[in-house]
């Protein structure tokens, strides 16, 4: 049982960001980069998978520029077994990268692909649902709990209304919600171990992969600011503006 | 121009979400017809079909599609797609999980969580957990769209009079199955399109101390929310939690009691028309975007609250 997991660098969930000036986009320049959140939450159920005796093998791939390499790392300090960067200076859209991920499935072979619902950066929450579709497996979107058994994965999701149980044959896609686990922290061995471990670097071309984008940004700009409220002193007082200056009680 | 709106539904009633969608399709202009694939949905394509401004409802019946499997819906999307320039479903999780599927059987960059149509190609979302928003053009010949509800009004769910059209399923794909749902059972307003959202987070302290929140709810006739925190403490079920993951809402009083206000939970309810912050720290972000700020104990503002209204 192979483990393949994709990964993405993305701005550091604790950065409040800001948009540039000329509202061309969101300014990362010289900001603290991380692994997307949920993707080290799909590393980690990957790697628990492999410490339990159900994975052989868990790969860590990424697609983007060369300090991308960093985030490999963190995967393998938390436990993959080894990295692949595609490597390339352009930000793809969730289909470019779902086609470019579907190359490196069809090279690597993985019974299970596990990873983030969404990157917290374009949160666009797509790149997973696409790469099933493109390779024709089950898909199992934001899954909070996973169990592999006789070459089928359970997976409990979190919908609006609560949870659904769904049962997948392999190969499949799962992508991880908040709850599938908590991510550890590497240790300083595991980090340097991690240093050691094999990260290949690969060219779009070699993947026959195409980056040209599909949507065009005419503009980022900031969110309608909220106006500055105001501190109440007490209950009551709080009650009488509810009523009489806003007005949303009766 | 012609746009298909892919109904939620639990086979029984339409989800209110479909009705912003359908604003959104208004938006964009030209006709409009409804896509409902049950398992028996004749209920649900009889409601569609009332619904202000639709064109018709094709109506697909299959037991494949009782529950809304990804891989069973997203090949009937894009059988039905050459008919079409545009194809939007709510952004719920019901959304969010089949049209991205169908978006890769087409080839198309869908453009996810939409809150405003400036042109038919043309549309706005926020990114970085709301903290800015993008206009992105599609260069695609189809455009797929996912609608964020609390952007647009529900649509009118009567005075049409749609013609309600039989199409053939698509066969069970014979991937996933459903296994089961576990749904909480609620008499509050849903928490989406709730007028009043109570919410409770890591300072109420216990699954216990959460009755607290939901009796303030339940005076108010409000929905409970929560953060990620109380979610992720167990005080509450995962499908409580407002953020940038979880729910989107914008009632018309929000109520955060013990909320710090992390920039993941504002981002699920900062365009809440009027926002209440009750928390004992008076250094909690949450103060920056509410209207009305209690620097107070929570046990003691909340019965406070309860005795007094």
């Amino acid at each position: 049982m192979k483990i393949l997991v994709p990964i993405k660098r993305v701005v550091d969930y604790n950065v409040k960001v800001h948009v540039k000036a000329d509202e061309s986009g969101v300014d990362t320049a010289n900001v603290k980069m991380s692994v997307n959140p949920f993707d080290e939450i799909a590393i980690e159920e990957a790697v628990r998978l492999k410490e339990s005796g159900k994975a052989d093998e868990v790969v860590a791939v990424t697609i983007g520029v060369t300090k991308a390499q960093e985030q490999l790392r963190t995967a393998m300090a938390i436990g993959a077994d080894r990295g692949i960067l595609v490597e390339t200076d352009i930000a793809p859209e969730p289909l470019a990268v779902a086609k470019c991920l579907k190359a490196l499935v069809e090279r690597e072979r993985p019974d299970l692909v596990i990873m983030g619902k969404q990157a917290i950066d374009d949160d666009f929450n797509q790149t997973g649902q696409m790469l099933a579709a493109l390779l024709g497996w089950a898909q199992g979107t934001f899954a909070s709990k996973l169990q592999l058994e006789s070459g089928q994965a359970t997976i409990t999701r979190e919908v609006d209304g609560g949870l659904e149980t769904l049962l997948l044959p392999l190969p499949a896609i799962v992508t991880t919600d908040l709850r599938l686990n908590e991510p550890r922290y590497a240790s300083l061995p595991n980090i340097m171990k991690a240093k050691k471990k094999p990260l290949d670097v690969l060219k779009p071309g070699d993947l026959d992969a195409d980056f040209s984008p599909r949507l065009e940004t005419l503009k980022v700009r900031e969110p309608a600011r909220r106006k500055a409220g105001v501190k109440v002193a007490s209950v009551d007082e709080l009650i009488h503006k509810l009523k009489t200056e806003a007005k949303v009680l009766s | 121009m012609s746009t298909l709106v892919i109904a939620e539904h639990d086979n029984v009633t339409l989800a209110p979400a479909t009705l912003n969608c359908l604003t959104a399709a208004q938006k964009i202009g030209g006709d409009i017809d409804f896509l409902v694939a049950a398992n028996d949905g004749g209920s649900v394509a009889e409601e569609a079909a009332m619904a202000a401004g639709v064109r018709k409802v094709l109506k697909a019946d299959s037991p494949a599609y009782e529950h809304p499997v990804a891989e069973n819906l997203a090949p009937l999307i894009a059988r039905l797609a050459s008919e079409y320039t545009h194809i939007l479903a709510p952004a719920t999780t019901f959304g969010k999980n089949i049209l991205p599927r169908a978006a890769g059987l087409l080839d198309v960059q869908m453009i996810s969580d939409v809150t405003a149509i400036v042109a038919p190609d043309t549309f706005e979302r926020p990114i970085y957990a709301g903290n800015a928003i993008a206009t992105v053009r599609s260069k695609d010949a189809r455009i797929l769209l996912t609608i964020r509800s609390t952007a647009f009004d529900p649509a009118a769910a009567g005075g049409g009079n749609a013609v309600i059209e039989n199409i053939d399923a698509t066969s069970d794909a014979g991937l996933s199955r459903f296994v089961k749902a576990e749904l909480s059972e609620s008499d509050r307003p849903e928490l989406g399109t709730a007028g009043i959202v109570v919410s409770g987070g890591r300072g109420v302290g216990s699954a216990e101390n959460f009755s607290l929140i939901e009796q303030l709810a339940d005076r108010l006739g409000a929905a409970v929310g929560a953060s990620r925190a109380a979610v992720d403490a167990g005080f509450v079920p995962n499908d409580y939690q407002v953020g940038q993951t979880g729910k989107i809402v914008a009632p018309e009083l929000y109520i955060a009691i013990g909320i710090s206000g992390a920039i993941q939970h504002l981002a699920g309810m900062k365009d809440s028309k009027v926002i209440v912050a009750i928390n004992k720290d008076e250094e909690a972000p949450i103060f920056e975007v509410a209207d009305y700020g209690l620097v107070e104990d929570l046990f003691k503002a909340v019965p406070d609250i309860l005795e007094k209204l």
